[in-house]
């Protein structure tokens, strides 16, 4: 009873761990930027829902991502690209973007939690025999297996995706042969940023929305990349069940030490395979 | 020249208590002191080592903490607070660092924040340790004193201490390896080095600083709680070492003078000090990322340069500053 | 005895084979040339063997010991020294530096950490000893960045030559040199001592045919043709995958 419901309650996290990793893993994977904006874009996008919210459900969630890719495409084309060749400094500049969104998150929104009501029909729970696993949380697993397979599907069988492939793989090579790849980089921050934008907003019902919550889950999306391997989609997947599951746990049966448990995985899997479980091994 | 400088402000820094108007601005002045230690301890790692640390934060937190505990709840001597907070520090340092070096890159800057954020839940959940949000405040008894002048004095005195050491080491054969690893790591294990190892020792030596930052730091305040070791205060320690001269042993603290000054002067003003760092974040990264005075040297010689080759057309423009 | 062996060596990166099956000996003292197209794997063969890569099959053996599983700084104190075919200079650093860096990874006095090093004067005499064998002398403390590529091309053979190998690998010595600047490091590594073995890579016929003794050819991975210089010099493989190019 307990082991089955804190399974499915840790999935329900794990899917928003993916939303928030994916565009994370995605971003590093091709551009070799870690953009330390993700949390912030996660948190900003709930803001938005909660702010969009009366123009219904889906409008929120749409804003949410169509704000956080926006705003993602600047910060390509304002800040990273003009940096490009200087990691750290792409590291520390989105850093300190970071601190301005969140910020200013906390300026608009002010400083009080905000949640937000999950429309009617995923209101309530399904039974099942003694079990009741509640709609929204299904709803959000659903979602995340859903923008899983569809970004699977995009990478390995669009063009966008064997251009993507192709650059990731060698970016002067894919460059040289035509691949428009500052236009492809563009793309995927933007996508990448919806998908944190979208993360948060689809989040919000369940962790409500409010400041800090940048950097409470920015960790955790660095923890499920190492864990899974930088720029594996499939990896960005298991590692957020992995933290999912450890963290939901955690929060259960050891709530003053949840975050020192977290340590485990890491250590476990940086001992064994230092690239992450999935991450291609280094020459 | 540079033997002058440094003696000169030395003996500024000695004579500063009877400059200032009052406890309040000895007060920053002791603040600077001690984020200048922490900012030398980040720019230990990253500078001479290569290694940027989005974490250090941690270790300056978990210093104060051991401290608080020991002293503050435990009703230790000051001393032994100390003594317990300096191995507890030390000891995290070398666990951290056993799993931060298991990467490198920006791998190893995304596990140090990890780790340090880490941190900062446990200290934020584990209230029966470290009374979460509310912090633990120590009494007058539980630091070493709770008089301006001489904490002032203090913590001066282990500042001067560490540089002089750090210094030495820098200069001596394993500094000269740390900074090899740094630049051409393939080459040096070609040549017999271990770079692991390497690694290891200067992430061990910046953790042992950042500890001794934090034992000073939960002094002045006699108080610690979760925002001391937020990713804003690791942020802000980076922020103070490229500002000041990433890889300089004088430049981190000139940037802790800067950074700190800024945020009091600002706290003053507004309390949107975060939007504040970023701006600054963004406006060095982009504008002077050499730091603040190779970047003002520049700026200003190519402002003097295009004025006069405004003015005498025949003029010729001499490059003025060299990159290193 | 023999000074290195390779036994089966292979290395693949994902599904492509660089080196495939690898065998030869190199006796003590013997001048050993390595020689094959580009993209043949002789690189690759250097990393092999001082442990920069991991065989993905075989082993390999420096005078009777299989150092196989040891890391790169561990096969250097065993007596591995050498060159790299992309300079892998400390370029922000005086020359001598970099030779002063290179004699000190060989001694226990690396992991000091107190003691000025610049004021070391054994090192700094030892080091200028080496940077006369490669003429450099004359720039002993100038910074590597303002050197020309000819004396950093030298700086590399001084950095090998600091560590006292007792198997020096040379990959590409004369590569990007000119006329005189190869008549120089021509004398240079005729004058090394006899009783040092010598594993060479380089393309320059003249000055690599007069320098070994034996020649292992490489071509797409495989050993093609290993030998007495006259021996493979003569055999018609060689021309073919080689020389007629
Ligand atoms: N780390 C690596 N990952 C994948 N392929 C590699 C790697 N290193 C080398 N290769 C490939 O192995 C092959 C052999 O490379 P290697 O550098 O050993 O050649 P070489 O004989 O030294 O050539 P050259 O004369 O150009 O120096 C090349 O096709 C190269 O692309
Ligand atoms: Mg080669």
């Amino acid at each position: 009873m307990f082991w089955i419901t804190g399974l499915f309650n840790s999935l329900a996290f794990a899917a928003v761990l993916f939303l928030l990793a994916a565009g994370f893993s995605l971003i590093f994977g091709l551009m070799r930027v870690a953009n330390l904006t993700h949390g912030a874009f996660f948190m900003l996008g709930g803001y938005l829902a909660t702010s969009a919210i009366g123009a219904g459900f889906w409008i929120a969630i749409v804003a949410a991502g169509a704000g956080c890719a926006l705003l993602g495409g600047l910060v390509q084309h304002l800040l990273v690209q003009r940096l490009a060749g200087r990691e750290l400094a792409q590291v520390l500049g989105t850093l300190g973007l970071s601190f301005i969104v969140a910020d200013q998150c906390l300026l608009i929104w002010s400083g009080d939690p905000i949640s937000l009501a999950p429309p009617a029909f995923l209101q309530g729970a399904a039974r099942l025999g003694m079990f009741a696993f509640p709609l929204y949380r299904l709803f959000l697993i659903v979602v995340a297996a859903f923008v899983a397979i569809a970004l699977w599907l995009v990478v390995e069988r669009t063009t966008l995706g064997a251009k993507i492939r192709a650059a990731v793989d060698d970016r002067e090579m894919a460059r040289a042969t035509g691949i428009p790849v500052s236009r492809l980089f563009t793309v995927v921050f933007c996508l990448g940023s919806a998908l944190a934008g979208i993360g948060g907003a689809l989040a919000a019902p369940v962790l409500s929305v409010y400041p800090g919550l940048d950097t409470e889950m920015l960790p955790l999306a660095l923890l499920v990349v190492i864990l899974g391997g930088i720029g594996s989609l499939a990896g960005a997947l298991i590692g957020s069940v992995l933290i999912g599951i450890i963290y939901t746990f955690g929060q259960i049966l050891l709530p003053d030490l949840s975050y020192v448990i977290l340590f485990l995985p890491m250590v476990i899997v940086l001992a064994v395979r230092p690239e992450g479980l999935l991450g291609r091994q280094a020459a | 020249m540079k033997t002058v400088g440094i003696i000169f402000i030395t003996a500024i820094a000695c004579i500063l208590p009877f400059l200032l108007p009052g406890n309040f601005y000895l007060g920053i002045a002791t603040q600077i002191l001690v984020y200048g230690l922490f900012a030398v301890s980040v720019n230990t790692l990253a500078g001479y080592g290569g290694m940027v640390s989005l974490g250090h934060a941690g270790f300056l937190g978990i210093a104060a903490y051991a401290y608080a505990v020991t002293s503050g709840t435990y009703g230790f001597s000051p001393w032994i607070a100390v003594g317990a907070a300096l191995l507890i520090g030390t000891a995290a340092a070398a666990v951290f660092g056993l799993i931060a070096l298991r990467t490198s890159g920006l791998s190893f800057l995304m596990i140090t924040l990890a780790l340090g954020q880490i941190v900062w839940g446990v200290a934020f959940r584990y209230t029966d340790l470290t009374n979460g949000d509310n912090g633990i405040s120590l009494g007058r008894a539980s630091v070493i004193s709770a008089d301006p002048l001489t904490l002032y004095y203090v913590c001066l005195a282990v500042l001067a201490l560490v540089m002089v050491l750090l210094a030495a080491f820098i200069r001596s054969p394993l500094g000269a390896a740390i900074k090899g690893v740094r630049d051409q790591p393939r080459r040096m294990s070609t040549l017999g080095y271990n770079t692991w190892a390497i690694r290891y020792v200067a992430y061990l030596v910046s953790g042992f600083v950042a500890t001794v930052s934090g034992i000073l730091y939960v002094q002045i305040f006699q108080f610690i709680s979760p925002h001391a070791l937020s990713l804003t205060v690791s942020s802000e320690a980076v922020l103070m070492v490229i500002a000041g001269g990433i890889g300089t042993l004088f430049g981190p603290l000139l940037g802790a003078g800067v950074v700190v000054l800024l945020k009091n002067v600002a706290s003053a003003y507004t309390d949107r000090w975060p939007t504040l760092l970023g701006c600054i974040f963004l406006f060095i990264i982009i504008a002077m990322p050499e730091g603040l005075l190779p970047g003002s040297k520049r700026i200003l010689a190519g402002m003097i340069g295009s004025f006069r080759k405004g003015a005498a057309p025949s003029a010729s423009l001499q490059p003025t500053s060299r990159a290193r | 005895m023999s000074a290195l062996e390779l036994n089966n060596l292979s290395k693949s990166f994902g599904g492509l084979h660089v080196i495939s099956d690898v065998s030869f000996k190199v006796m003590e003292g013997e001048r050993r040339l390595i020689l094959g197209p580009n993209g043949a794997g002789k690189t690759t063969l250097f990393n092999l063997i001082a442990g920069d890569l991991a065989p993905s099959f075989g082993t390999i053996s420096l005078a009777g010991e299989d150092v196989s599983a040891l890391p790169t700084n561990r096969r250097a104190a065993r007596g591995i020294g050498r060159t790299f075919q992309i300079l892998t200079l400390f370029s922000g650093e005086t020359v001598i530096r970099n030779v002063v860096l290179a004699s000190l990874g060989r001694t226990s006095r690396r992991w000091k950490p107190f003691g000025s090093l610049d004021a070391d004067e054994e090192f700094r005499a030892s080091a200028m000893e080496i940077l006369r064998t490669v003429m450099l002398d004359y720039i002993a403390d100038k910074c590597v960045s303002e050197t020309s590529y000819g004396e950093r091309r030298r700086l590399e053979i001084a950095m090998a030559l600091a560590q006292q190998p007792r198997l020096l690998l040379l990959d590409e010595p004369l590569a990007g040199l000119s006329k005189e600047e190869r008549k120089g490091v021509e004398g240079l590594l005729n004058a090394l001592p006899r009783s040092l073995t010598v594993i060479m890579i380089e393309h320059d016929m003249d000055v690599a045919l007069g320098f070994a003794d034996r020649i292992a050819l490489l071509q797409n991975g495989k050993l093609l043709v290993d030998g007495s210089r006259d021996e493979v010099i003569a055999d018609p493989r060689t021309k073919e995958a080689y020389l007629a190019e």
